[in-house]
């Protein structure tokens, strides 16, 4: 096929095994799609020169909302006009992108009137990204999101952004709480936060349904929720005799479904963290040590299960480098029960960005607030009592910020009593 | 009740928020919400969940671009009306699961899916090398260093027997940002390629005060690098190009201080990061590799870099060892040993924090 500009390079990439972006790009350009000819000859260029060509981002978007549209204009409209607008449309996916073939049409015929036929499924924070769309389709495709597919615009900008979840009970046995539940209420109850932007910079909610964090809330939300319980494993033991007799695969075949001779004491006592378990025909677990990281769960999946009590710890602060360093979210609320309607969590939601609207400063995510202002002083503004399982140790320097109300007398001196004391 | 172009407040919705969640859940889904007892991972791709009400889903995993068209789309809807009542989901890491309740139906989705040439791989379950979770590149971004959906095409091509198969000590997560911006966080990874800068910006001082608010891109640099300077009778700001580490935050508030360039771009390459709480708490992932150029269309170099890295671990790694608890284990001086990768200056942090990496005890290994 014959199209508008040769792409040398880029059909290097639609060599080898992997599914390539280029062939399936190259298609539609194919059936005549002048944006995506036009992208392909953009996208040959960068490659050439080791450059991209796309420009910051205009400020454009639908009436009302202060986020969900990306402007996006190409640096060579002469070369490529069919590109020179090339706006993002960020779509509030269903939390954990459940679909039915149904409304994916809807979708594909939506973008294939509005824009470039272009998509990310899904962007990096969980959203339909609909990639290339010029400024006079965002209006009737607004419309005809919210109305013909009932769907709504994510979040951009210093908003709050689209919350995500792991797919939770839906279809895994280990999730401490619904996290679809969870992430579909606070997205509806801070619809304002997610489309209009009233924050220091980005705010995002991610929830995991247990420990293993399949969403990486830890690593990439200001606020994780990260499911747990409180009390035993739940054991079969008749179960555990299975694995240990080889009749059951271990691990779920996560490593094969080979009989390689499953071995209870390495695999799963040995590699226990805090060593709390024991192994005599009967398997014991000294719940009291245990720290939850699942490993054990995750090698015997049909023998052990999470406990009962469940709920969720809550870490804040996560974010990637820039500006002052990655960091990982911290434990705020070691636990918490998780059900609707969520008050508790709201509450203390509400008092977190209380504070970080009154006390950070432009661009600066909650986590960098937190570091420059102590998380002693976060604690105190959502009203949290200090708690061991905040950090990792206590402190090894000595310059502690005392409060003058628990020091006798408070910060004054008797400078004349002292001197009396002491000569000068 | 249709658009009307001179009157948008005219049946305007606004704030509905996503459909609920169990929307477009299956029946078999929608039935045993909660009631999953457990699953196996039949075969690379090919899960299992049983409910304890006895039901069966089989979830089909395939791997996809990311980057996709609508066409795409269309022929995931067909295979799922065809074999999965028309229901699909999509993975965090951009994998599709095809949720599959009548077993009769099974065989027939995966012949179906290795007869479509190589749109639709199956794989990506347990000890494998999973979809690599990326940005934008120079496909839609303005402030990349690298392409993202190139890279990975190229880098998965070779890994491609890791995708379909459990021969890994451990599951490897791979992850790729185009800048250190990194709207798709790689810093947890097992392995994270990298898109960095080199040179500091240039400023056009003829576009400096039309385009960029000056306190704000003085405010914006973290190592105070930036200030404000009249030059004749334009403000414009002066770059300290020594305290430059290249971040491009500076760029981010100013689009008149370019700081991309063909020949100082390029990839770094980081290790053994994980989130998964499970044996050992998250990490970070730690510099392997300080800058490999961009070589499009395939980047070779970064490709055979990571396959080394891959392959010193598939040797050394111990059964349940992700990549960063095989590095713990055998320490950092044998991994740089192991992987023939070079260890210089930029290994050894200077920033915020640095002293925290720094060796302070005298066990080590010669």
């Amino acid at each position: 096929m014959s199209l508008k500009h040769a792409t040398p390079m880029l059909d290097e990439l639609e060599k080898g095994p992997w599914p390539s972006f280029v062939s399936d790009v190259k298609r539609m350009a194919a059936k005549g799609n002048r944006m995506c000819e036009d992208w392909l000859g953009l996208m040959e260029m960068s490659y050439r020169d080791k450059e991209g060509h796309w420009k910051h981002g205009g400020i454009v978007g639908v009436l009302g909302y202060g986020g969900g549209i990306i402007g996006r204009y190409c640096d060579r409209p002469d070369l490529f006009p069919n590109v020179a607008h090339f706006h993002t449309v960020r779509v509030n996916q269903p939390a954990s992108k459940y679909y039915n073939t149904e409304v994916l049409r809807k979708i594909c015929a939506l973008w294939e009137k509005r824009g470039s036929g272009l998509t990310n499924m899904h962007g990096s924070t969980g959203d339909i990204v609909l990639l290339g769309t010029t400024t006079d389709q965002l209006e009737p495709l607004f419309y005809e999101l919210t109305h013909e597919l009932n769907m709504d615009l994510g979040g951009s900008g210093s908003n709050m952004r689209t919350p995500e979840s792991c797919l939770g009970k839906s279809r895994c046995e280990w999730s401490c709480f619904n996290t679809q539940d969870v992430i579909y209420d606070i997205t509806n109850e801070y619809q304002d936060a997610l489309h209009r932007p009233m924050f220091p910079y980005k705010f995002k909610f991610k929830a995991s349904g247990c420990p293993m964090d399949c969403v990486a809330a830890i690593a990439r939300s200001d606020c994780s929720i990260i499911g747990t319980w409180r009390d035993d494993i739940r054991i079969d033991q008749a179960a555990v005799k299975a694995y240990v007799a080889k009749e059951i695969v271990p691990h779920g075949g996560a490593d094969g479904r080979e009989n390689r001779g499953f071995d209870i004491k390495a695999e799963v006592l040995d590699l226990c963290p805090t060593k709390c378990m024991e192994y005599d025909g009967t398997l014991k677990i000294n719940n009291k040590d245990c720290v939850r990281c699942m490993h054990c769960i995750r090698v015997m999946p049909r023998a052990l299960r999470p406990g009962l009590d469940t709920g969720a710890t809550i870490l804040v602060g996560a974010k990637a480098p820039i500006l002052d360093g990655a960091q990982l979210s911290s434990v705020v609320i070691p636990f918490i029960k998780m059900e609707p309607p969520y008050t508790e969590f709201k509450a203390f939601v509400e008092k977190v960005w209380d504070w970080w609207m009154e006390n950070g400063k432009n661009r600066e995510r909650l986590g960098e607030t937190i570091q420059r202002l102590s998380l002693r002083e976060f604690l105190k503004a959502t009203e949290l009592e200090p708690d061991p399982r905040m950090v990792n140790s206590p402190r090894f320097n000595p310059y502690i910020f005392y409060d003058p109300e628990t020091v006798p007398g408070g910060w004054e001196h008797d400078g004349v009593a002292f001197r009396q004391r002491h000569q000068a | 009740m249709a658009f009307d172009p001179n009157n948008l407040m005219k049946d305007r919705i606004t704030d509905i928020g996503p459909p609920k969640y169990d929307t477009f859940f299956p029946p078999i889904i929608k039935e045993n919400f909660g009631k999953w007892k457990y699953h196996e991972i039949l075969e690379p791709g090919v899960l299992v969940h049983v409910s304890e009400t006895g039901a069966e889903v089989y979830s089909v995993r395939i791997g996809s671009a990311r980057l996709i068209s609508i066409d795409y789309i269309r022929e995931v809807c067909d295979i799922a009306d065809k074999y999965c009542g028309g229901y699909l989901r999509w993975t965090t890491r951009n994998n599709i699961e095809f949720l599959v309740s009548d077993k009769t139906k099974l065989q027939p989705l995966l012949a179906d899916l290795r007869g479509r040439g190589n749109w639709f791989p199956i794989g990506g379950t347990g000890n494998s090398i999973t979809n690599i979770v990326h940005t934008q590149g120079w496909a839609h971004c303005h402030t990349p260093a690298i392409d993202a959906s190139g890279v990975v095409k190229a880098v998965m091509d070779e890994l491609f027997g890791y995708f379909g198969s459990h021969k890994l000590p451990a599951q490897i997560r791979i992850a790729l940002a185009c800048c250190l911006n990194m709207c798709g966080a790689v810093h947890c990874s097992d392995i994270a390629i990298l898109g960095v800068h080199r040179k500091p910006p240039f400023v056009e001082n003829d576009r400096v005060q039309n385009v960029c608010e000056i306190p704000l891109v003085v405010a914006a640099c973290p190592t105070a690098a930036i200030k404000p300077k009249k030059v004749g009778e334009l403000k414009s700001i002066e770059i300290n190009n020594n305290r430059c580490m290249f971040c491009g935050n500076c760029y981010t508030m100013c689009p008149a201080l370019p700081l991309a360039d063909g020949e100082g771009d390029g990839i770094a390459l980081w290790v053994g990061g994980k989130v998964s709480n499970v044996k050992s708490a998250p990490m970070f992932s730690k510099l392997a590799v300080p800058f490999i150029p961009n070589e499009p269309p395939r980047w070779p170099t970064t490709v055979n870099t990571i396959k080394k890295i891959v392959e010193a671990y598939a040797e050394g790694g111990r059964r349940y060892e992700r990549i960063g608890e095989w590095i713990n284990r055998i320490g950092w001086e044998r991994f740089f040993e192991k992987t023939g990768l070079e260890f210089g200056h930029e290994h050894i942090d200077d920033y915020r924090l640095a002293m925290t990496t720094w060796r302070t005890t005298t066990q080590f290994k010669f």
